[in-house]
């Protein structure tokens, strides 16, 4: 079996991955994507730990992410067709009538 | 006082004396509280009722002096006590002041009575009846001040009474104030007014710095304090008793109206003529010789004043007779008349003859007031007969009658009045001859007395007053042929009516009087000089007894028939006109033309005192006040300081860059502030994202390694 590292060291770089998307990237799906890969991130770490330390709780919070990522997503992409409808663009640089 | 003592010496009234100056005040408040709704009659009745009982309460102080020669000082209360100041209003009854309070009190009630006849028509002549009673509330006004004037027991106790006769002849000579005295509007009354309350103000002045000086050497005003150490400050310092005394003179000028002072009392006949007879003839302008009189024990302690008086005295009376000679207003001629006189009394009491100037002061309060009275009778009576005539011509000459100006007191309107008022003429020839001296009238005696006098202390002064004398009888005579004889030279008096008898009596008690008021000291029996004594045997004082002198009395009788007799062939044999130039002037030319312009005095005291001081007046209102103060000093100055001080530096400095920078300033540095944290706000999402990002990674950073 392969040592826990291993699987914390991917999460670490999916998430590093993940959030270097949501910086660096301008179209609103892939910020999106981006998202759901550091929370996937977060679940692998999670069930790693899970089965290092043979408890169940990681493993029901991962149930959890699972659930509000997808309701997140059901509002975020609810959010990305209403800036689409506004500006026909999800470029996320257009929404920018907040700044200072 | 113990029965028995009043059995042997007398009754003593002396405790009544402050009812001298009650009663009129009573009198006054009543008329001035009730008098509204009271009538004429009552008005008038308790006016003179005020001033009788006056008189009876000094016949009472008479009665109890025969007695008590030595008299009393009644306290009535403490006036002002400072430091080593003690005054108190106190009553001083002697036999002075009693002679005083006779005088005022009993021709002040007869001018009383006579009033209320006088004013009845006055007040309707000149359409006001409401002034009625102000007349008489006036009249008792003065009566009290006068009593406090004559009965004061210090000096300025005398100074109040002084001030408060001099008010009540200001509201009096302007009772008419707002016309002229032939009831034109005009300001004439009221410049008269003030013309004799400021030349009096330049007497009281002199009477005040007499009373500073005299406090200041005797540390006190009270009359027997200061007689009684006259003597020791005469010795070490009789330069002091010179000035106390000639500034004192200074007072009995502008009061007594003697030269230089006497202008304002010719334009005193714009009051009402009982005031000419009261106030400016009988009582009021005699408080000066009452001064004198009263300031015996000073002034024969320095002959070098008594000098000075008594010539001052002569020249009024001389000078004063000479205009009296020129003038055409029955009252003016009167009224010079009146100058004249209190000349002679100056002059007597300026020579040490006291008691004889006394003595004329009492008789010509007779004779004058009966004089001033009958003119305001024989004034009254022409003005009726003026409405008369230009009643009858209302028809057929009405436009001509009210635009032509009627001046009832002019002599050369006159003329045959003789026969229309048969009693004022009467009473008026008594009172004329009265005056100018014959036997046996008053008069004889008492200027007969005060010649004597004066022949034998000053010589200067006898000639002055002899020819005063001659003048006076002259004047006289020509007044008499104007007024009464001859033919009327106006429809007026050709119409001329007698007054009713309210006035007539008061005019023939008077003349009563002025026949026998000789009788008070005639000569060998001299009551009168034994009576006045009493006041003066408490200071030593050696009074100098004149003895009759028949010669004096010869002479001065011829020059009064020869003045007469002249007075007759210029005047009595043909009507003087207001055409026709007088007689008078063909013979002396402009010595007469002198005489009827008051040998320009007024005139010279216009150029020399008047324009220049109101030239003055102006300067200072204009340049000082207005140009330099006004102008420079307040808008320039204290208004420019302020302005500069507001406007630069308050304003500008610390007001708007002072607070208003502090307050600017952080509004505009937290404009700033916001400006630059503004910056922050990309509105790119990623921005916001990052530093979420950093912060978690900060505060996780943190958590780990600490």
């Amino acid at each position: 079996m392969l040592p826990v590292s291993y699987y914390v060291g991917l999460s670490a770089v999916l998430f590093a991955i993940g959030a270097l998307g949501v910086l660096i990237r301008r179209n609103a799906i892939i910020i999106f994507m981006s998202i759901e890969l550091m929370l996937n991130a977060a679940n692998l770490a999670f069930v790693a730990f899970a089965r290092v330390h043979e408890a169940l709780s990681g493993q029901i919070f991962v149930f959890f992410v699972i659930t509000v990522a997808a309701a997140e997503v059901a509002v975020g992409l609810a959010l990305i067709v209403a800036i689409f409808r506004n500006k026909q663009s999800i470029d996320v640089d257009q929404m920018s009538s907040l700044k200072g | 006082m113990l029965l028995s003592e009043i059995a042997t010496s007398g009754p003593d009234f002396f405790y009544l004396a402050p009812w001298v100056v009650f009663f009129p005040v009573i009198g006054l408040l009543i008329n001035m509280i009730f008098g509204g709704r009271l009538g004429e009659k009552a008005v008038g009745g308790i006016a003179s009722t005020a001033s009788g009982l006056t008189f009876v309460v000094a016949v009472l102080l008479l009665i109890s002096l025969r007695t008590h020669h030595e008299g009393a000082t009644v306290l009535l209360a403490e006036w002002i006590s400072i430091g080593e100041l003690q005054l108190d209003w106190a009553f001083r009854v002697d036999t002075l002041s009693t002679t005083m309070m006779l005088v005022v009190g009993g021709v002040g009630t007869l001018i009383h009575i006579y009033a209320i006849g006088y004013m009845h028509e006055d007040v309707r002549y000149k359409n006001d009846p409401g002034r009625f009673r102000r007349f008489f509330a006036f009249l008792n006004l003065f009566i009290a001040a006068m009593m406090i004037l004559v009965t004061g027991d210090n000096y300025l106790m005398l100074f109040v009474g002084w001030e408060g006769v001099g008010l009540c002849s200001f509201l009096l000579i302007g009772f008419w104030y707002e016309m002229d005295t032939l009831a034109q509007a005009s300001t004439a009354n009221a410049m008269a007014a003030k013309k004799a309350f400021i030349t009096n103000r330049v007497g009281d002045f002199g009477f005040l710095i007499a009373g500073m000086i005299m406090f200041w050497a005797f540390k006190s005003v009270q009359f027997d304090t200061v007689f009684e150490a006259a003597h020791h400050v005469a010795e070490h310092n009789p330069g002091v008793i010179l000035a106390i005394t000639l500034f004192m003179l200074l007072g009995v000028a502008g009061k007594s109206a003697q030269i230089p002072l006497y202008v304002w009392l010719p334009d005193a006949m714009a009051g009402p003529t009982p005031v000419s007879a009261l106030i400016h003839a009988a009582t009021m302008v005699t408080a000066g010789v009452y001064l004198v009189a009263r300031s015996a024990p000073l002034y024969t302690l320095v002959p070098q004043a008594q000098f000075i008086v008594a010539i001052v005295g002569g020249a009024t009376a001389l000078f004063a007779a000479t205009i009296a000679v020129g003038q055409y207003d029955i009252k003016r001629v009167l009224a010079y008349s009146t100058i004249s006189q209190l000349g002679f009394m100056v002059a007597a009491v300026g020579m040490g003859a006291f008691v004889a100037g006394m003595f004329h002061l009492v008789t010509h309060a007779f004779f004058k007031a009966l004089l001033f009275l009958s003119a305001g009778s024989v004034i009254l009576g022409v003005e009726r007969g003026h409405h008369h005539a230009a009643h009858g011509h209302h028809h057929d000459d009405h436009a001509h009658e009210h635009n032509e100006v009627f001046d009832p007191g002019d002599m050369r309107n006159m003329g045959g009045i003789r026969k229309r008022m048969p009693l004022t003429f009467w009473v008026y020839i008594i009172g004329s001859l009265a005056l100018a001296g014959i036997f046996p009238l008053a008069g004889f005696w008492s200027k007969d007395e005060i010649l004597a006098e004066a022949l034998s202390l000053n010589f200067t002064v006898y000639i002055l007053l002899a020819v005063a004398a001659f003048f006076t009888a002259f004047y006289m005579g020509r007044q008499v042929w104007m007024v009464f004889f001859g033919e009327p030279k106006h429809e007026a008096a050709e119409q001329a009516e007698e007054s009713p008898p309210v006035m007539t009596v008061p005019l023939m008690v008077l003349a009563a009087l002025s026949i026998l008021g000789g009788a008070l000291n005639l000569p060998g029996l001299g009551t009168f000089t034994h009576w006045i004594e009493h006041t003066y045997e408490k200071f030593h004082l050696h009074l100098h007894h004149g003895e009759f002198n028949i010669t004096v009395a010869i002479t001065s009788t011829v020059l009064a028939l020869l003045a007469i007799g002249l007075s007759w062939v210029l005047y009595g044999r043909k009507a003087v006109t207001q055409d026709q130039p007088d007689p008078l002037k063909r013979i002396l030319g402009p010595v007469f033309v002198g005489m009827e312009n008051k040998w320009w005095v007024d005139e010279l005291y216009w150029a020399v005192i008047l324009n220049p001081y109101i030239a003055l007046a102006r300067f200072t209102a204009d340049v000082i006040d207005w140009r330099f103060w006004h102008d420079w000093f307040h808008d320039k100055v204290i208004a420019g300081t302020f302005q500069w001080v507001s406007r630069t530096l308050l304003d500008r400095w610390f007001d708007q860059r002072g607070i208003d920078g502090f307050a600017n300033g952080l509004a505009d540095s937290t404009k700033e502030l916001a400006q630059w944290l503004r910056g922050i706000q990309t509105g790119f999402v990623r921005n916001y994202a990052l530093s979420v990002f950093i912060g978690v990674v900060v505060i996780l950073g943190y958590l780990i390694l600490q």
